[in-house]
Parts: structure tokens; sequence; C-alpha cells
């Protein structure tokens, strides 16, 4: 693939957490690639290894969660030179982690926005001095420059009064303004790539659809990559151009955003687009409720390892001997839409001849 | 934040004049007074005392005027000539006992005070980064037994070690051939050279229990997003740690601040007891023992109007800390 058109590329990644009832494999072989100017949506529950993903790559894994293998390539100059030389293409998982190389990279090339606007910001400092410290720390800028960087960045998240706001405390704001100026701080390097991890969680929905709306913009200035974390498919249905959808820290399907809601292939994708609750759906006309379509069972408990595909306890397709035996290998079923999935399988007879291979 | 401060100044005045009224309340309790101890001083010495003169004494001291009178005339005396009344048992006015020990005492007091926090702040940081390692252990150990020991026992194993074992006299705060010289270079360095036991000795209690409370603040803040995100920012380990969770945890220690006051005067009487020091804290015990009641009111007027003052003092640090309290901020998250 050519520097132009990749900003990021995640190989083979796998994250693991080793805590004193075994191994947590939070992130276990995912692939992804992250266009400029486009947005990847990541969607899963709860503990699939969305988030770890997007901390992997910046190297912000806590103890005791370590990278085990795996790449993640970072084209440095994508947007700065066409012709890329081979300095500029840099493998983050081999940088060690708080090294000057990373953190070089972090703030400035990659961003991050977390989930909880509220806590993202220390209460005792000015919310221009948080954001300042991004900029002086990356460029070589005056106090004064900094000062009207930040006070540049405020409004164009559309926070009113960016003047006074930049002297303001995060408690003297509410949750959507200082979602909009964690955004803020995040984008005052220009970043190539912004990782936000649940950025609208915790805002309600008019705030939501706001800070959604501001992103998308921001994107259109900036020919940022958004990687876009949620568990929340109107969101991404909104916000990506392309979805991975993660299970048990794995990859399922990955295609466009039409393909995955008209033609979801993976169990677990169609399992998800059926869990949305649906207001016309949910309130019938004789006034009864109908009951929400779950996932049946749960999420298996994260020290074992599941042989075979991980969703098959789950799965209403389960196949006896095979998903249960054979770990599903990465399928192209249709151009550009992969999927981990033995429904899939060029033919059963091949699956079977796997199965064998392996036993 | 002017508007802070004068108000909680103006809330101080009437807790000092209740704290005044009590201790008022409290050296008129117990039976007697100054005059009968002088009366029977007198008659000890062979003088006889007749009832005019005693009643002269009685008028002289307006010990014959109401209870209130007498408050307004002891508290009045205080404020406008700084004059706490005489002690029966030095034989000087109680305000020149004890200025004479002021000086070591604020000394000595701030001395280990600074000492704490040198060492205990970033030992206390340090721990929290290093949690569950050989040297959390370790300091985690050693802060236990400094906060077991009591400072007066560990004086007096120092004394009594230094002592039998290698003949060094421990104690007071100047060697014998100095202790009536007046001041000069040589006095000063010997004021040195046995300052530092009872700073180290007074300072031990205090460093191990703040290094406990820093090391808990630290591990409650450096989980907190914000320390995430300041990485992600690209800071380095340690500009992290002074802009930020360090920022959040110095806060009890500054709240901690209102003891120090008081406890210049009180806090390490039995150390200094037990080291023989010229300073505050015994003078005022041995009046307390020896029923010298203008002498402990005193004492017990100026350690509760200190804690009233480092309240306001620690108060106002922490509002120039921590802006939440200064636009009284609830935090919603």
């Amino acid at each position: 693939m050519s520097g132009n058109e990749v900003i990021a590329e995640v190989k083979n990644l796998r994250t693991y957490f080793h805590v004193p009832e075994g191994v947590v494999r939070a992130v276990d072989g995912v692939d992804l690639v992250i266009k400029p100017g486009r947005t990847l949506g990541v969607v899963g529950e709860s503990g699939c290894g969305k988030s770890v993903t997007a901390l992997s790559l910046m190297r912000l894994v806590p103890s005791p969660g370590r990278i085990e293998g795996g790449e993640i390539i970072y084209y440095q100059s994508v947007r700065e030179t066409s012709a890329s030389s081979l300095s500029d293409i840099i493998d983050i998982t081999r940088l060690k982690p708080n090294s000057r190389e990373i953190r070089a990279i972090r703030g400035n090339h990659i961003s991050m926005v977390f989930q909880e606007p509220m806590a993202a910001m220390l209460p005792v400092r000015t919310v221009g001095s948080q954001i300042m410290e991004a900029i002086t720390l990356h460029q070589n800028v005056s106090h004064q420059e900094a000062r009207e960087r930040a006070i540049e960045m405020l409004a164009r998240v559309n926070l009113p009064n960016p003047d006074r706001i930049v002297d303001n405390y995060p408690f003297q704001l509410s949750g959507g303004m200082r979602q909009r100026a964690v955004i803020a701080m995040a984008l005052s390097c220009n970043p190539h790539l912004l990782i936000a991890d649940e950025p609208t969680t915790a805002l309600d929905v008019t705030t939501e659809a706001q800070i959604l709306d501001l992103m998308r913009k921001l994107q259109a200035d900036y020919n940022m990559a958004i990687m876009f974390i949620t568990h929340n498919l109107g969101v991404i249905a909104e916000m990506a151009d392309e979805v991975a959808v993660m299970y048990l820290g794995k990859v399922v399907e990955q295609t466009d955003i039409r393909s995955i809601f008209i033609n979801p292939l993976h169990p677990y994708t169609q399992a998800l687009l059926r869990s949305i609750p649906q207001l016309d759906d949910v309130m019938t006309r004789s006034g009864e409720r109908r009951q929400l379509h779950t996932i049946k069972g749960m999420v298996p408990d994260p020290y074992t390892v599941l042989k075979g595909c991980p969703f098959h306890p789950r799965c209403p397709h389960f196949m006896s001997e095979v998903c249960d035996q054979v770990v599903p290998e990465v399928i192209e079923a249709e151009p550009d839409h992969i999927v981990r999935c033995h429904l899939y399988a060029p033919s059963p007879e091949e699956a079977q001849t796997r199965k064998e291979a392996m036993l | 934040m002017l508007a802070y401060i004068i108000r909680r100044i103006l809330r101080a005045f009437p807790q000092i004049i209740l704290i005044s009224i009590l201790t008022f309340i409290i050296i008129q309790l117990p039976p007697g007074d100054l005059v009968t101890q002088q009366i029977l001083n007198l008659q000890a010495s062979g003088v006889e005392v007749s009832q005019q003169h005693a009643e002269m004494l009685m008028r002289q001291y307006g010990l014959d005027r109401p209870m209130h009178e007498r408050y307004l005339l002891w508290i009045g005396n205080i404020v406008t000539r700084f004059d706490f009344g005489y002690s029966y048992a030095w034989q000087k006015p109680v305000a020149e006992v004890i200025m004479d020990r002021m000086g070591y005492t604020f000394a000595i007091a701030l001395l280990s005070a600074i000492l704490t926090w040198v060492v205990a702040i970033p030992v206390g940081i340090f721990v929290a980064v290093k949690q569950y390692s050989i040297t959390d252990y370790f300091v985690t150990f050693m802060t236990f037994i400094g906060m077991a020991v009591p400072g007066f026992f560990l004086a007096m194993v120092i004394m009594y070690v230094a002592l039998t074992r290698f003949g060094i006299r421990v104690g007071g705060l100047f060697s014998p051939e100095y202790m009536v010289q007046p001041w000069s270079w040589g006095k000063f360095l010997d004021l040195l050279s046995n300052l530092w036991l009872p700073v180290v000795l007074l300072g031990i209690g205090g460093t191990a229990g703040t290094i406990r409370t820093m090391r808990a603040m630290m591990l409650d803040e450096l989980r907190k997003l914000y320390v995430t995100v300041a990485r992600a920012k690209g800071l380095s380990e340690t500009q992290i740690l002074v802009r930020y969770p360090v920022r959040v945890a110095i806060n009890p220690i500054i709240s901690g601040l209102m003891w120090l006051l008081p406890w210049l005067f009180s806090g390490g009487l039995l150390v200094e007891i037990v080291l023989n020091l010229p300073t505050a804290g015994p003078a005022l015990y041995s009046a307390l023992l020896a029923q010298d009641m203008h002498m402990a009111g005193a004492y017990i007027l100026i350690v509760g109007a200190l804690t009233i003052v480092s309240a306001i003092f620690s108060d106002i640090l922490l509002a120039v800390s921590d802006p939440r309290i200064r636009f009284g901020a609830v935090e919603g998250a």
C-alpha cells in the first residue's frame, strides 16, 4: 500500500493482560487500516477489546497489559511529502512506552479523546493552561502564541467567548462544553489521526449530535483520520466510512458503512443490529411493549480461551464439530467485505479439511 | 478571592472570643487564686498578713469584682498591652517567660515541619508511583514504625545510647560552656550542633504520617483519567506527576498546616521535656502542675488562638491551590 492512502496500519495486534487469575487476551490478532480523511468505526460490546486496541496505538496500555505481538505501522509523513522514506514509517509496537519517540507522536501526530469529559481535565488548572501545554510541548512557540492558538482552537470547537473560557476552570463548564474543550485540546497540534473512544457516551443526545457534527466538520477541515470507538450503532451509522466489528479481541467483520447495515454477514453483527431498539417496533399500536431482541448467553469469562470461534456458544448458526473446533480464518466473502465465520468458508469440505489438519 | 479571605477572617473573631471565655472559666475553676497564694507565701516567710492587707491585695488584682468584669480586665490587658498577668511560679510576668522561649520554639518546630515536607512529599510520591515495589514495602514498614514509636521514647533511647556507649551528652540546646554566655558565632554553631536532634525527633511522627497520606492520595489520583489524558498529550512521566496528580494530592498536606501552629506549642511537649529544651511547652506544662493559673490561661489561650489562626492560614492556602474552593464549586463528577 502506498503512503498516500494509508495513515496507520494495525497488523495482527495482540495485547494481553497478565493478571493473577490468568491471561486476558484483550486484543487477539486485530488487523485494521486507517486512511486519511476517513473515519473507521470500531464497534463491539463492553470488554471486546476496542478501547485496548486504541490505547495500544498510543502505547498507553496500562499495566499489567502488554503488547505481545503484531505491528502498528504509522506512516509519519503521509501528509507532508508524497515520497515516503523508510525512517518515516514507524512501527509503534517497537517503541519503548514513554520513550521520547512515542511522546513526540502522542498529542502531536495521534491524539485521543476519551469517554468521560468530566474526568479528562485536571480540576485545579485552567482549561487554557491544559491546552497550551500540548502546544508548547510539540511546537516551538512562545507562551503568548500558544495562548492565542488555544483561544483559536476553543473558537473552532464553537465554544462561546473563547477568550474567557481559556481562563476558566474545567468545573465551570458543562459536560458538553468540556468535551468540546477536550476535543480542542486533542486537535491543538493538528493531529493526523484522532482516536475517539466513545466521546459522546457520557453526553445527552442533543449534545451528542452537536459534538458528532463538530467532529465531522473538523475532520473535513483538517483532512484528519478518525478512529471512532463506540458501542452505539446509531452513532456509527452517522460517523463512520468503514466499520470493524469486534468480539472478544478479534475483528469478526469489516467493511464499508453501507454493507454493514444492509448486508451484515457475521451472525454477531446480525444479532447486534437486531438488538437496536426501534421506536415503532417497541411501541405497537395496541400499546403493549414488545420484548427487545437480545443476544443469548453472556460474554464468556475473559480467562478461558475458547476453542474454535469465540462466538460459537452464543451463535444461532452454530455448526457442531466445526465452530467449536476450528478457529475461523479471515474470509473476503465479498469485495472489501471480510468476515471471520465458517458460514462463508469457500466450501464446507474445505472447513472440514482445515479441521482435520488441526487435529 | 479577597472577599473569601475577609469572610474567613471575620468568621474567626467569634471563635477566638469564645475560646478566651472558656479559657477564663477554666482558670477560675480550681480553688484559690493569686492572692491566697501570695498570702500563704508571706505567712510562710513569717509575715503576718492582716485582713486589710489581704483586701488591699484583692482590690489591687481586681479580685473583688464580679467575674465578667474580671474577664474583661484580663482579656483587655492581653489585647491592649500583651499582658497575660503575673506568673507566681516564675516570679515574672507571664509574657516575659513565654517570649524568652518563643524563638526556640518557633525555630525547632518550623525546622522539623520543613524537614517533614522535604522528606515526606517526595518519598510519598515515589512510593505511590512504585506501588508494591521493594522500596514501597520498606518505606511502608518504616512509616508504621515511625508512627508507632513515640518521639519521647526515641529521645530517651538516643540519650541513653549516646551517653552510655559514646559518652556524648545529649539534651538541651546549648553545651554547658555556652549556656550562660552572650550570643556569639561559637554559641550559634553550638546551637546548630544541638538543634538537629530535637528537630529530627519532632519530625519523625509527622514525616511517617505525611508519607502515608501522600502515598494514598497519589494512588487515588494516579488512576484518574486526566493522568492518561496528560500522557496522551505527550508529556513525560515527571512532567505529568508534577503538573497533574501532585497538584491535587498535596491538598491534605495543606489542610494539615492547620495543626502546625498549635503543634509548635504543644505537639512535641514530651520530647521537649525529655530533652530539656528551653522552649515554651515545658514551661507552660510546669505552670499547669504548679497551679500557676495566669500562666496556664496564657497557654490554653495561645494554643487555641493559634489553632484558629492556622486554620485561616491553611484555608487561604487551600483556596489558592484549589480553585474549586475559591469558587465554591461542587464537583459533579
